[in-house]
Protein backbone atom coordinates (compact mmCIF):
# COMPACT_ATOMS: atom_id res chain seq x y z
CA UNK A 1 0.00 0.00 0.00
CA UNK A 2 1.64 3.13 -0.84
CA UNK A 3 0.11 6.76 0.23
CA UNK A 4 0.29 9.88 -1.55
CA UNK A 5 3.44 11.51 -0.55
CA UNK A 6 2.62 14.62 1.25
CA UNK A 7 6.02 15.99 2.27
CA UNK A 8 8.81 14.72 0.47
CA UNK A 9 12.63 16.38 0.04
CA UNK A 10 15.84 15.07 -1.51
CA UNK A 11 18.99 16.78 0.00
CA UNK A 12 17.40 20.16 1.32
CA UNK A 13 20.47 21.90 2.62
CA UNK A 14 20.79 25.09 4.50
CA UNK A 15 23.71 26.92 5.42
CA UNK A 16 23.61 30.55 7.38
CA UNK A 17 27.16 31.16 6.93
CA UNK A 18 29.45 28.62 7.71
CA UNK A 19 27.25 26.84 9.83
CA UNK A 20 25.13 23.94 8.76
CA UNK A 21 21.74 23.77 9.79
CA UNK A 22 20.38 21.33 7.84
CA UNK A 23 22.37 18.96 6.17
CA UNK A 24 20.66 16.76 2.98
CA UNK A 25 17.70 15.95 4.74
CA UNK A 26 15.62 13.53 2.79
CA UNK A 27 11.61 13.68 3.96
CA UNK A 28 9.53 11.22 2.94
CA UNK A 29 5.62 11.92 4.24
CA UNK A 30 2.52 10.07 3.73
CA UNK A 31 -0.91 10.88 3.38
CA UNK A 32 -2.54 9.99 6.51
CA UNK A 33 1.10 10.07 8.43
CA UNK A 34 1.12 11.51 12.04
CA UNK A 35 4.65 12.21 11.54
CA UNK A 36 6.91 12.51 15.02
CA UNK A 37 9.96 14.80 13.82
CA UNK A 38 12.34 14.40 16.55
CA UNK A 39 15.32 16.18 17.42
CA UNK A 40 17.02 18.35 20.32
CA UNK A 41 16.93 21.84 20.51
CA UNK A 42 19.15 22.87 18.12
CA UNK A 43 19.19 20.35 15.75
CA UNK A 44 17.12 21.78 12.96
CA UNK A 45 13.92 21.05 13.23
CA UNK A 46 12.82 24.67 12.96
CA UNK A 47 14.76 25.64 10.57
CA UNK A 48 13.28 22.32 8.31
CA UNK A 49 9.76 23.56 9.39
CA UNK A 50 10.66 26.77 7.86
CA UNK A 51 11.92 25.77 5.30
CA UNK A 52 8.87 23.69 4.50
CA UNK A 53 6.98 26.86 4.61
CA UNK A 54 8.68 28.80 2.09
CA UNK A 55 9.82 31.48 4.80
CA UNK A 56 13.31 30.11 4.96
CA UNK A 57 14.87 29.62 1.38
CA UNK A 58 16.89 26.13 0.96
CA UNK A 59 21.05 26.78 0.06
CA UNK A 60 20.24 23.86 -2.12
CA UNK A 61 17.82 20.44 -2.63
CA UNK A 62 14.29 20.29 -3.81
CA UNK A 63 11.18 19.65 -1.69
CA UNK A 64 7.53 18.75 -2.73
CA UNK A 65 4.17 19.65 -0.39
CA UNK A 66 1.13 18.23 -0.95
CA UNK A 67 2.50 17.27 -4.58
CA UNK A 68 3.75 20.42 -6.07
CA UNK A 69 7.14 22.03 -5.61
CA UNK A 70 8.12 24.56 -2.69
CA UNK A 71 8.31 27.66 -2.68
CA UNK A 72 7.93 27.84 -6.13
CA UNK A 73 4.18 26.99 -5.90
CA UNK A 74 3.32 28.77 -2.59
CA UNK A 75 -0.33 30.13 -4.09
CA UNK A 76 -1.61 26.59 -4.52
CA UNK A 77 0.43 24.23 -1.58
CA UNK A 78 0.11 26.90 1.44
CA UNK A 79 -3.56 27.73 1.57
CA UNK A 80 -4.06 23.73 1.99
CA UNK A 81 -1.51 23.84 5.20
CA UNK A 82 -2.24 24.82 8.54
CA UNK A 83 0.73 25.79 10.59
CA UNK A 84 2.50 26.59 13.96
CA UNK A 85 5.54 27.85 13.94
CA UNK A 86 8.09 28.41 17.43
CA UNK A 87 5.03 29.26 19.28
CA UNK A 88 1.92 31.20 18.34
CA UNK A 89 1.72 35.07 17.18
CA UNK A 90 -0.43 37.48 17.73
CA UNK A 91 -1.45 41.46 17.65
CA UNK A 92 -1.31 41.96 21.51
CA UNK A 93 -3.99 44.61 21.70
CA UNK A 94 -6.74 42.50 19.87
CA UNK A 95 -9.07 39.67 21.15
CA UNK A 96 -8.35 35.98 19.85
CA UNK A 97 -11.06 36.03 17.54
CA UNK A 98 -10.22 39.46 16.30
CA UNK A 99 -6.76 37.83 15.38
CA UNK A 100 -8.34 35.11 13.78
CA UNK A 101 -10.55 37.07 11.62
CA UNK A 102 -7.96 39.35 10.69
CA UNK A 103 -5.22 36.63 9.55
CA UNK A 104 -8.17 34.66 7.99
CA UNK A 105 -8.70 37.96 5.79
CA UNK A 106 -5.47 38.50 4.93
CA UNK A 107 -4.73 35.98 2.52
CA UNK A 108 -6.89 34.19 -0.49
CA UNK A 109 -9.97 31.48 0.15
CA UNK A 110 -10.88 33.01 3.44
CA UNK A 111 -14.81 33.42 2.48
CA UNK A 112 -16.06 36.19 4.28
CA UNK A 113 -19.79 34.74 4.86
CA UNK A 114 -18.70 31.59 6.73
CA UNK A 115 -16.11 33.74 8.75
CA UNK A 116 -17.67 33.69 12.26
CA UNK A 117 -18.91 30.08 11.99
CA UNK A 118 -15.06 29.01 10.96
CA UNK A 119 -13.61 30.74 13.22
CA UNK A 120 -16.26 29.32 16.64
CA UNK A 121 -15.50 25.71 15.17
CA UNK A 122 -11.83 26.56 15.31
CA UNK A 123 -11.98 27.83 18.56
CA UNK A 124 -14.33 25.16 20.03
CA UNK A 125 -11.78 22.73 18.62
CA UNK A 126 -9.04 23.85 20.80
CA UNK A 127 -11.24 24.29 23.69
CA UNK A 128 -11.57 28.33 23.39
CA UNK A 129 -14.99 28.71 22.22
CA UNK A 130 -16.25 30.87 25.64
CA UNK A 131 -13.17 33.24 25.42
CA UNK A 132 -14.52 36.67 25.88
CA UNK A 133 -12.99 39.95 24.19
CA UNK A 134 -10.01 40.05 26.80
CA UNK A 135 -7.22 41.19 24.24
CA UNK A 136 -4.20 38.35 23.78
CA UNK A 137 -1.94 40.72 25.60
CA UNK A 138 -3.85 39.25 28.86
CA UNK A 139 -3.55 35.25 27.70
CA UNK A 140 -1.68 32.90 29.83
CA UNK A 141 0.90 30.99 27.50
CA UNK A 142 -1.49 27.94 27.07
CA UNK A 143 -4.69 30.21 25.96
CA UNK A 144 -2.21 31.75 23.27
CA UNK A 145 -0.86 28.05 21.94
CA UNK A 146 -4.72 27.37 21.83
CA UNK A 147 -5.63 30.01 19.94
CA UNK A 148 -2.01 29.81 17.73
CA UNK A 149 -3.62 26.22 16.91
CA UNK A 150 -7.03 27.58 16.27
CA UNK A 151 -5.39 29.52 13.32
CA UNK A 152 -4.13 26.86 12.12
CA UNK A 153 -7.31 24.60 11.55
CA UNK A 154 -8.78 27.67 10.61
CA UNK A 155 -9.40 26.86 6.58
CA UNK A 156 -9.55 23.01 7.78
CA UNK A 157 -6.26 21.84 6.36
CA UNK A 158 -5.15 18.91 4.27
CA UNK A 159 -1.74 19.06 6.43
CA UNK A 160 -0.99 20.41 9.90
CA UNK A 161 2.78 21.35 10.12
CA UNK A 162 2.86 21.69 14.01
CA UNK A 163 6.20 23.24 15.98
CA UNK A 164 6.33 22.13 19.35
CA UNK A 165 2.39 22.89 19.73
CA UNK A 166 2.04 21.80 23.33
CA UNK A 167 4.75 24.10 24.97
CA UNK A 168 3.03 25.71 27.89
CA UNK A 169 0.25 23.82 28.05
CA UNK A 170 -0.47 22.32 32.05
CA UNK A 171 -1.25 17.98 31.45
CA UNK A 172 -4.78 18.31 31.05
CA UNK A 173 -4.33 20.53 27.98
CA UNK A 174 -1.49 18.10 26.52
CA UNK A 175 -4.04 15.30 26.85
CA UNK A 176 -6.70 17.59 24.82
CA UNK A 177 -4.53 18.73 21.77
CA UNK A 178 -3.24 14.97 21.41
CA UNK A 179 -6.87 13.87 21.43
CA UNK A 180 -7.54 16.70 19.09
CA UNK A 181 -5.22 15.86 16.53
CA UNK A 182 -5.55 12.25 16.53
CA UNK A 183 -9.23 12.85 15.78
CA UNK A 184 -8.00 15.29 12.90
CA UNK A 185 -6.06 12.74 11.83
CA UNK A 186 -8.87 10.25 11.64
CA UNK A 187 -11.12 12.44 9.28
CA UNK A 188 -7.96 12.82 7.15
CA UNK A 189 -5.28 15.69 7.94
CA UNK A 190 -1.73 14.54 7.92
CA UNK A 191 -0.02 15.56 10.73
CA UNK A 192 3.74 16.91 10.84
CA UNK A 193 4.58 17.18 14.41
CA UNK A 194 7.72 18.82 15.25
CA UNK A 195 9.19 18.39 18.95
CA UNK A 196 11.95 17.27 21.38
CA UNK A 197 9.97 15.33 23.49
CA UNK A 198 10.19 11.50 23.26
CA UNK A 199 6.79 10.59 24.75
CA UNK A 200 4.81 13.13 22.87
CA UNK A 201 6.08 11.57 19.47
CA UNK A 202 5.87 8.16 20.89
CA UNK A 203 2.48 8.23 22.13
CA UNK A 204 1.12 9.89 18.48
CA UNK A 205 3.04 9.57 15.89
CA UNK A 206 2.93 6.69 13.18
CA UNK A 207 6.12 7.75 11.58
CA UNK A 208 9.50 9.05 13.09
CA UNK A 209 12.57 10.86 11.31
CA UNK A 210 15.14 11.32 13.92
CA UNK A 211 17.36 14.93 13.07
CA UNK A 212 20.38 15.24 14.90
CA UNK A 213 22.94 18.03 14.28
CA UNK A 214 20.90 18.56 10.63
CA UNK A 215 21.32 15.51 9.42
CA UNK A 216 18.32 12.55 9.25
CA UNK A 217 19.46 9.80 11.23
CA UNK A 218 16.61 7.75 11.27
CA UNK A 219 13.01 7.35 9.66
CA UNK A 220 10.74 4.72 9.63
CA UNK A 221 7.87 3.27 10.89
CA UNK A 222 7.36 3.36 14.70
CA UNK A 223 5.56 0.05 15.06
CA UNK A 224 8.97 -1.19 12.96
CA UNK A 225 11.15 0.47 15.52
CA UNK A 226 9.20 -0.87 18.32
CA UNK A 227 9.17 -4.15 17.41
CA UNK A 228 9.96 -7.19 20.05
CA UNK A 229 13.95 -8.07 20.59
CA UNK A 230 13.39 -11.54 21.03
CA UNK A 231 13.59 -11.35 24.61
CA UNK A 232 11.68 -11.58 27.66
CA UNK A 233 12.29 -9.62 30.47
CA UNK A 234 11.76 -11.73 33.98
CA UNK A 235 10.77 -10.14 36.88
CA UNK A 236 11.12 -12.52 40.39
CA UNK A 237 13.18 -12.44 43.44
CA UNK A 238 14.63 -16.16 42.77
CA UNK A 239 17.07 -14.84 40.03
CA UNK A 240 19.53 -18.19 40.76
CA UNK A 241 16.69 -20.52 40.39
CA UNK A 242 15.94 -19.35 36.83
CA UNK A 243 19.40 -18.95 35.99
CA UNK A 244 20.45 -22.53 36.57
CA UNK A 245 16.71 -23.61 35.00
CA UNK A 246 17.47 -22.17 31.77
CA UNK A 247 21.54 -22.03 32.05
CA UNK A 248 22.30 -20.52 28.01
CA UNK A 249 19.55 -18.41 27.28
CA UNK A 250 20.09 -16.23 30.19
CA UNK A 251 21.91 -12.43 28.59
CA UNK A 252 21.57 -10.35 31.31
CA UNK A 253 20.03 -10.60 35.11
CA UNK A 254 20.72 -8.37 38.65
CA UNK A 255 18.76 -8.71 41.69
CA UNK A 256 15.66 -8.92 40.72
CA UNK A 257 15.49 -9.15 36.85
CA UNK A 258 16.30 -10.82 34.04
CA UNK A 259 16.76 -10.99 30.69
CA UNK A 260 16.20 -14.41 28.54
CA UNK A 261 16.00 -14.62 24.66
CA UNK A 262 13.18 -16.75 24.34
CA UNK A 263 10.29 -16.14 21.76
CA UNK A 264 7.29 -17.30 23.52
CA UNK A 265 6.61 -15.50 26.49
CA UNK A 266 3.27 -18.01 27.55
CA UNK A 267 5.28 -21.13 27.20
CA UNK A 268 8.47 -19.60 29.37
CA UNK A 269 5.76 -18.35 31.85
CA UNK A 270 4.18 -21.75 32.33
CA UNK A 271 8.13 -23.53 32.61
CA UNK A 272 9.30 -21.34 35.39
CA UNK A 273 5.71 -21.67 37.43
CA UNK A 274 6.25 -25.23 37.15
CA UNK A 275 9.82 -25.45 38.38
CA UNK A 276 8.41 -23.65 41.21
CA UNK A 277 9.96 -20.04 40.73
CA UNK A 278 7.94 -16.79 41.79
CA UNK A 279 6.97 -14.43 38.83
CA UNK A 280 6.75 -11.27 39.64
CA UNK A 281 6.16 -10.06 36.20
CA UNK A 282 7.11 -11.21 32.71
CA UNK A 283 6.71 -9.69 29.58
CA UNK A 284 8.21 -9.61 25.81
CA UNK A 285 11.13 -7.13 25.66
CA UNK A 286 10.33 -4.42 23.16
CA UNK A 287 12.51 -1.38 22.28
CA UNK A 288 11.61 1.76 23.39
CA UNK A 289 11.97 4.74 21.13
CA UNK A 290 14.50 6.66 23.41
CA UNK A 291 16.46 3.31 22.81
CA UNK A 292 16.39 3.57 19.29
CA UNK A 293 16.92 7.49 18.72
CA UNK A 294 20.39 7.34 21.12
CA UNK A 295 21.28 4.46 19.30
CA UNK A 296 20.20 6.00 15.89
CA UNK A 297 22.33 9.47 17.13
CA UNK A 298 25.11 7.76 18.25
CA UNK A 299 25.76 5.76 15.27
CA UNK A 300 26.45 9.06 13.45
CA UNK A 301 29.09 9.64 14.73
CA UNK A 302 30.13 13.21 14.15
CA UNK A 303 29.88 14.37 17.86
CA UNK A 304 32.35 16.90 18.62
CA UNK A 305 32.79 15.79 22.74
CA UNK A 306 33.23 11.81 23.81
CA UNK A 307 30.32 10.47 25.06
CA UNK A 308 30.01 9.87 28.49
CA UNK B 1 -4.92 42.28 2.38
CA UNK B 2 -4.92 46.03 2.10
CA UNK B 3 -7.76 46.31 4.06
CA UNK B 4 -6.57 44.01 6.54
CA UNK B 5 -3.43 46.58 7.05
CA UNK B 6 -6.20 49.45 7.00
CA UNK B 7 -8.05 47.34 9.81
CA UNK B 8 -5.16 47.08 11.97
CA UNK B 9 -4.17 51.14 11.34
CA UNK B 10 -7.55 51.97 12.59
CA UNK B 11 -7.50 49.78 15.67
CA UNK B 12 -4.74 50.64 16.90
CA UNK B 13 -4.72 52.90 19.76
CA UNK B 14 -0.89 54.06 18.77
CA UNK B 15 -2.47 55.72 15.23
CA UNK B 16 -4.49 57.73 17.35
CA UNK B 17 -1.89 58.98 20.27
CA UNK B 18 0.64 59.33 17.70
CA UNK B 19 -2.25 61.52 15.93
CA UNK B 20 -3.18 63.54 19.02
CA UNK B 21 0.31 64.24 19.37
CA UNK B 22 1.53 65.63 15.82
CA UNK B 23 -2.22 67.66 16.16
CA UNK B 24 -0.91 68.84 20.15
CA UNK B 25 1.64 71.43 17.90
CA UNK B 26 -0.47 73.27 15.92
CA UNK B 27 -2.93 73.17 18.91
CA UNK B 28 -0.33 74.91 21.27
CA UNK B 29 0.44 77.60 18.38
CA UNK B 30 -2.66 78.65 17.96
CA UNK B 31 -3.74 79.05 21.42
CA UNK B 32 -0.56 80.75 22.13
CA UNK B 33 -1.45 83.35 19.12
CA UNK B 34 -4.89 83.83 20.18
CA UNK B 35 -4.25 84.48 24.13
CA UNK B 36 -1.36 86.92 23.17
CA UNK B 37 -1.71 88.59 20.47
CA UNK B 38 1.68 88.51 19.20
CA UNK B 39 2.55 86.86 15.42
CA UNK B 40 5.96 86.53 13.93
CA UNK B 41 6.66 89.18 11.63
CA UNK B 42 6.05 88.86 8.14
CA UNK B 43 8.62 86.66 6.54
CA UNK B 44 10.22 85.21 9.76
CA UNK B 45 8.61 81.73 11.81
CA UNK B 46 6.99 79.05 10.02
CA UNK B 47 5.52 79.92 6.72
CA UNK B 48 1.67 81.63 6.79
CA UNK B 49 1.61 81.87 10.52
CA UNK B 50 2.29 85.83 10.38
CA UNK B 51 -1.21 86.00 8.25
CA UNK B 52 -3.07 83.54 10.78
CA UNK B 53 -3.56 86.34 13.25
CA UNK B 54 -5.51 88.82 10.87
CA UNK B 55 -7.51 85.56 8.88
CA UNK B 56 -7.80 82.70 10.62
CA UNK B 57 -9.15 80.22 7.72
CA UNK B 58 -5.17 80.28 6.97
CA UNK B 59 -4.37 78.21 9.83
CA UNK B 60 -4.79 74.94 8.34
CA UNK B 61 -2.04 75.85 6.04
CA UNK B 62 0.52 77.38 8.86
CA UNK B 63 -0.42 74.32 10.74
CA UNK B 64 0.40 72.02 8.22
CA UNK B 65 3.42 74.38 8.05
CA UNK B 66 4.51 73.41 11.24
CA UNK B 67 4.08 70.15 11.51
CA UNK B 68 5.71 68.72 8.07
CA UNK B 69 9.28 69.58 8.51
CA UNK B 70 10.10 67.62 11.56
CA UNK B 71 6.66 65.86 13.60
CA UNK B 72 5.29 64.16 10.65
CA UNK B 73 8.15 62.98 9.18
CA UNK B 74 9.06 61.45 12.47
CA UNK B 75 5.78 59.93 12.80
CA UNK B 76 6.15 58.31 9.13
CA UNK B 77 9.26 56.95 9.73
CA UNK B 78 8.35 55.31 13.34
CA UNK B 79 5.59 53.79 11.12
CA UNK B 80 7.55 52.94 8.81
CA UNK B 81 9.91 51.50 10.85
CA UNK B 82 7.48 49.17 12.40
CA UNK B 83 6.32 47.56 9.22
CA UNK B 84 8.02 44.91 8.68
CA UNK B 85 10.17 44.88 11.46
CA UNK B 86 7.32 45.20 13.55
CA UNK B 87 5.67 42.19 12.07
CA UNK B 88 8.89 40.33 12.81
CA UNK B 89 9.46 40.71 16.06
CA UNK B 90 5.93 40.03 17.45
CA UNK B 91 6.28 36.81 14.96
CA UNK B 92 3.15 37.88 13.10
CA UNK B 93 5.12 37.89 10.10
CA UNK B 94 5.63 34.03 9.64
CA UNK B 95 1.61 33.45 9.83
CA UNK B 96 0.97 36.49 7.38
CA UNK B 97 3.61 34.73 5.37
CA UNK B 98 2.10 31.46 5.77
CA UNK B 99 -1.49 32.26 5.13
CA UNK B 100 -0.60 32.73 2.86
CA UNK B 101 0.18 36.50 1.71
CA UNK B 102 2.98 36.99 -1.08
CA UNK B 103 5.61 39.07 0.07
CA UNK B 104 5.49 42.34 -2.60
CA UNK B 105 1.60 41.86 -1.38
CA UNK B 106 2.67 42.60 1.96
CA UNK B 107 5.20 45.41 1.17
CA UNK B 108 2.57 47.35 -0.93
CA UNK B 109 -0.07 46.95 1.76
CA UNK B 110 2.05 48.41 4.43
CA UNK B 111 3.36 51.29 2.25
CA UNK B 112 -0.28 51.87 1.24
CA UNK B 113 -1.02 51.54 5.12
CA UNK B 114 1.41 53.88 5.55
CA UNK B 115 0.74 56.61 3.59
CA UNK B 116 -3.01 56.13 5.01
CA UNK B 117 -1.67 56.82 8.20
CA UNK B 118 -0.38 59.99 6.64
CA UNK B 119 -3.57 61.45 5.02
CA UNK B 120 -5.05 60.55 8.27
CA UNK B 121 -2.44 62.70 10.09
CA UNK B 122 -2.77 65.82 7.77
CA UNK B 123 -6.60 65.32 7.56
CA UNK B 124 -6.39 65.83 11.29
CA UNK B 125 -4.14 69.00 11.79
CA UNK B 126 -5.94 70.66 9.00
CA UNK B 127 -9.64 70.06 10.61
CA UNK B 128 -8.35 70.90 13.83
CA UNK B 129 -6.81 73.88 12.58
CA UNK B 130 -9.70 75.32 10.61
CA UNK B 131 -11.63 74.83 13.44
CA UNK B 132 -9.30 76.74 15.81
CA UNK B 133 -8.58 79.20 13.28
CA UNK B 134 -12.04 79.94 12.97
CA UNK B 135 -12.66 79.94 16.34
CA UNK B 136 -9.92 81.86 18.32
CA UNK B 137 -7.99 83.53 15.33
CA UNK B 138 -9.05 86.39 13.51
CA UNK B 139 -11.77 86.39 11.32
CA UNK B 140 -11.64 89.29 8.93
CA UNK B 141 -9.95 88.85 5.58
CA UNK B 142 -6.97 90.35 4.75
CA UNK B 143 -7.99 92.34 1.89
CA UNK B 144 -11.58 92.67 0.30
CA UNK B 145 -10.47 90.41 -2.73
CA UNK B 146 -9.23 87.65 -0.06
CA UNK B 147 -6.32 86.28 1.44
CA UNK B 148 -2.73 87.34 -0.23
CA UNK B 149 -0.37 84.97 -1.50
CA UNK B 150 3.38 85.12 -0.18
CA UNK B 151 4.01 87.83 -2.88
CA UNK B 152 1.78 89.83 -1.34
CA UNK B 153 -0.95 89.76 -4.19
CA UNK B 154 -4.70 88.30 -3.70
CA UNK B 155 -5.67 85.05 -4.61
CA UNK B 156 -9.26 83.99 -5.01
CA UNK B 157 -10.74 81.47 -2.44
CA UNK B 158 -10.50 78.84 -5.45
CA UNK B 159 -6.94 79.34 -6.55
CA UNK B 160 -5.95 79.20 -2.88
CA UNK B 161 -7.61 76.01 -2.48
CA UNK B 162 -6.06 74.67 -5.56
CA UNK B 163 -2.32 75.94 -4.32
CA UNK B 164 -3.14 74.28 -1.10
CA UNK B 165 -3.95 70.56 -2.71
CA UNK B 166 -1.14 71.09 -4.59
CA UNK B 167 1.25 71.59 -1.45
CA UNK B 168 -0.66 68.61 0.39
CA UNK B 169 0.18 66.22 -2.48
CA UNK B 170 3.51 67.25 -2.64
CA UNK B 171 3.82 66.73 1.08
CA UNK B 172 2.59 63.43 0.81
CA UNK B 173 5.23 62.75 -1.92
CA UNK B 174 8.05 63.80 0.36
CA UNK B 175 6.62 61.42 3.19
CA UNK B 176 6.46 58.66 0.73
CA UNK B 177 9.97 58.84 0.22
CA UNK B 178 10.22 59.26 3.60
CA UNK B 179 8.00 55.92 3.70
CA UNK B 180 10.11 54.30 1.20
CA UNK B 181 13.66 54.57 2.77
CA UNK B 182 11.80 53.48 6.09
CA UNK B 183 10.13 50.44 4.68
CA UNK B 184 13.68 49.39 3.54
CA UNK B 185 15.21 49.60 6.99
CA UNK B 186 12.28 47.93 8.31
CA UNK B 187 13.32 44.90 5.99
CA UNK B 188 16.68 44.70 6.86
CA UNK B 189 16.94 45.79 11.07
CA UNK B 190 15.95 43.31 13.48
CA UNK B 191 14.22 45.85 15.37
CA UNK B 192 11.09 48.09 14.51
CA UNK B 193 13.54 50.78 16.44
CA UNK B 194 16.44 50.25 14.83
CA UNK B 195 14.59 51.03 11.24
CA UNK B 196 13.05 53.95 13.11
CA UNK B 197 16.41 55.48 14.28
CA UNK B 198 18.02 54.70 10.79
CA UNK B 199 15.22 56.66 9.10
CA UNK B 200 15.10 59.68 11.46
CA UNK B 201 19.31 59.58 11.49
CA UNK B 202 18.93 59.99 7.09
CA UNK B 203 16.60 63.00 7.70
CA UNK B 204 19.06 64.79 10.56
CA UNK B 205 21.82 64.07 8.58
CA UNK B 206 20.20 65.26 5.44
CA UNK B 207 18.61 68.84 7.73
CA UNK B 208 22.26 69.18 9.19
CA UNK B 209 24.57 69.20 5.97
CA UNK B 210 22.21 71.19 4.18
CA UNK B 211 23.66 73.98 6.37
CA UNK B 212 26.97 72.98 5.95
CA UNK B 213 29.05 74.32 2.85
CA UNK B 214 31.64 71.78 2.11
CA UNK B 215 28.27 69.27 1.69
CA UNK B 216 27.56 71.79 -0.98
CA UNK B 217 28.12 68.94 -4.13
CA UNK B 218 25.52 66.84 -2.10
CA UNK B 219 23.06 69.29 -1.35
CA UNK B 220 20.45 68.36 -4.67
CA UNK B 221 20.64 65.20 -3.23
CA UNK B 222 19.82 65.29 -0.03
CA UNK B 223 15.88 63.83 1.18
CA UNK B 224 15.04 67.21 2.85
CA UNK B 225 17.04 69.69 0.43
CA UNK B 226 13.28 70.70 -1.53
CA UNK B 227 10.75 69.56 1.68
CA UNK B 228 10.02 73.10 2.04
CA UNK B 229 9.51 74.30 -1.69
CA UNK B 230 5.47 73.69 -1.22
CA UNK B 231 5.65 77.11 -0.49
CA UNK B 232 6.89 78.83 -3.32
CA UNK B 233 3.28 77.28 -4.65
CA UNK B 234 1.68 79.48 -2.76
CA UNK B 235 4.34 82.73 -5.17
CA UNK B 236 2.76 84.70 -7.31
CA UNK B 237 3.44 83.39 -9.95
CA UNK B 238 4.13 79.76 -9.16
CA UNK B 239 7.62 79.34 -9.05
CA UNK B 240 7.47 75.71 -10.14
CA UNK B 241 11.61 75.43 -10.29
CA UNK B 242 12.82 73.33 -6.50
CA UNK B 243 8.81 72.08 -6.32
CA UNK B 244 9.82 70.54 -9.63
CA UNK B 245 12.88 69.26 -8.61
CA UNK B 246 11.64 68.04 -5.38
CA UNK B 247 9.02 65.90 -7.08
CA UNK B 248 12.23 64.18 -8.98
CA UNK B 249 14.60 63.81 -6.03
CA UNK B 250 11.75 62.03 -3.45
CA UNK B 251 10.80 59.90 -6.74
CA UNK B 252 14.51 58.94 -7.12
CA UNK B 253 14.33 57.85 -3.59
CA UNK B 254 11.00 55.92 -3.95
CA UNK B 255 12.16 54.03 -6.91
CA UNK B 256 15.72 53.26 -5.15
CA UNK B 257 14.77 52.21 -1.53
CA UNK B 258 11.22 50.70 -2.68
CA UNK B 259 13.11 48.46 -5.12
CA UNK B 260 15.89 47.77 -2.65
CA UNK B 261 13.39 46.86 0.16
CA UNK B 262 11.47 44.59 -2.27
CA UNK B 263 14.84 42.86 -3.54
CA UNK B 264 15.92 41.97 0.31
CA UNK B 265 12.45 41.25 1.40
CA UNK B 266 11.92 38.40 -1.28
CA UNK B 267 15.11 36.94 -0.86
CA UNK B 268 15.36 37.45 3.04
CA UNK B 269 15.12 34.30 5.53
CA UNK B 270 12.43 34.79 8.16
CA UNK B 271 13.73 33.32 11.18
CA UNK B 272 12.17 35.10 13.85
Amino acid sequence: MTRESVIATAGLTKRFGRITAVDSVDLDVREGDVYGFLGANGSGKTTTVRMLLGLVLATSGQMEVLGQPMPSNWRDVLPRVGAMVEGSAAYPHLSGRRNLALIDAAGPGGQRADRKSRIAEALERVGLLAVDDRPVRAYSLGMRQRLGLAGALLRRPRLLVLDEPTNGLDPQGIQEIRKLLLDLNRTGTTVFLSSHLLTEIEQMCSRVGVLERGRLVLQAELADLRRATGRVEVRTPDVDLVRTLLDGVVEEYDATRLLVRESDPAGLNARLVRAGVRVTALAAEQRSLEDVVLEAAAASGDRFGGIP
Amino acid sequence: MIRVELVKLVRNRRTWTTIAVIDALPVLVAVLLAVTDIGPRPGTGPAFLSAVLADGTLFPLAALGIVLPLFLPLAVAITAGEAIAGEAQQGTLRYLLIRPVGRTRLLVAKLVSIMAFVVLAVLVVAATAYLLGALLLGNESVSATGPASVSGSAMSTPELVGRTLLALGYAMLCMLGVAAVGLFLSTIARSPLGAALGTMALLVASTLLLTLDAADVLRAYLPTRYWLAFVDLFRDPILWRDVLRGVLLQLAYVVVFLGAAWANFMTKDVTD
